[in-house]
């Protein structure tokens, strides 16, 4: 249980880079004002956000990726969170061992 | 539709101080951390192998605990360790952590917008505890209800322990580990993604939010290395609402 130094140094790098993209959000809409289309603007990014850190594993990673994530879209339609997560581990668990991937 | 004047701000701001007691205040919480639970379970086997890949790369159990604590984003500890050398480069990973986490500045833009009820430090202290899925499940919150710093202290408080318990738990338990693509553990946070995606659908204009995203993420991801695409779809559906926008005005 020993912290080398250049290792905490790297670490405190990391988390001041981490906070730094954390605050500096904030900080933005401190210093611009906020208007109709700065609200439309704003309010697209939580979809933007999800759809761009989901896209890759829903569209090229492979078929079980796809069909998953298409079940647990239609399980969320119907189901509450965690029972349409749970669907979609089951259906990437099976397609994977069905399809090899 | 609610108001973002600032006198109502302050109004809100003010009443919000003095009118809340104790037992809205642990019932907000508890709220937060129903909310939170299945995404604190999903947690767990990521923190684990998180622990155990650091371990492999040559860090002692506190030192994996120490950069749980303070960097608190999982997406560039990742990142971290495939680019892990000896002897480490502070330079090398506070930049790469810096672009890991660009989208970071979007996301405390939108929700930052959504915190009249918190006060100014607490507003900062939320922000750097803003991993991708306390940030989501705010986002979802703000959506339904007006958004408490104790709900949000309850999606982000447990979280967090979990996230640094299991990163010490994975680095000293180290290679007993199994693999959790094995059992299909790998797509818990991508489901929980597209489960909070389906609730930010508004109709067609969401749409094309989703298809400019979608597909600047994927052409992205195809042509550079590490995490632009995130940034990079994002900024395209950003873009897609403001080109909605132009054509309605000349339209009208």
């Amino acid at each position: 249980m020993t912290v080398d130094p250049n290792v905490f140094l790297a670490i405190l790098a990391m988390a001041a880079a981490t906070a730094l993209t954390r605050i500096s959000g904030l900080l933005l809409i401190r210093f611009v004002t906020i208007g109709p289309q700065q609200r439309r603007a704003l309010d697209a990014i939580p979809p933007a956000v999800l759809m761009a850190v989901i896209a890759p594993t829903a569209l090229v990673t492979g078929p079980a990726e796809t069909l998953a994530v298409l079940a647990t879209a239609l399980a969320a339609t119907r189901l509450p969170l965690l029972a349409a997560v749970a669907t979609g581990v089951v259906v990437v668990g099976v397609a994977r061992a069905v399809i090899g991937a | 539709m609610r108001s973002f004047d600032g006198t109502a701000l302050q109004v809100r701001f003010k009443c919000g101080v003095t009118g809340v007691n104790k037992k809205d205040v642990i019932r907000e919480f508890s709220g937060g951390v129903r909310a939170m639970a299945p995404l604190i379970v999903a947690v767990m086997p990521i923190g684990l192998v998180f622990g155990a890949v650091a371990a492999s790369k040559g860090l002692s159990s506190l030192e994996v605990m120490l950069m749980s604590a303070f960097v608190f984003a999982g997406g560039s500890q990742f990142v971290a360790m495939d680019i892990w050398s000896h002897p480490v480069s502070w330079g090398a990973l506070g930049f790469s952590a810096l672009l890991v986490n660009i989208r970071h500045v979007l996301m405390s833009a939108s929700i930052g917008t959504k915190m009249p009820a918190f006060s100014g430090s607490a507003k900062y202290a939320a922000m750097l505890l803003l991993a991708d899925e306390i940030w989501a499940m705010a986002e979802t919150r703000a959506a339904q209800a007006r958004l408490s710093a104790a709900w949000y202290a309850g999606l982000a408080v447990p979280f967090y322990v979990v996230w640094v318990l299991t990163s010490l738990a994975g680095a000293v338990a180290g290679a007993f580990l199994g693999d959790p693509k094995a059992i299909g553990l790998d797509f818990a946070f991508p489901a929980v993604f597209v489960v909070l995606l389906m609730g930010f659908w508004k109709g067609r204009e969401t749409g094309a939010v989703l298809a400019a995203s979608a597909a600047a993420a994927v052409m992205t991801q195809q042509l550079l290395p590490g995490v632009w695409y995130i940034g990079a779809g994002a900024a395209a559906g950003v873009i897609a609402t403001l080109v909605l926008d132009r054509r309605r005005e000349v339209c009208a």
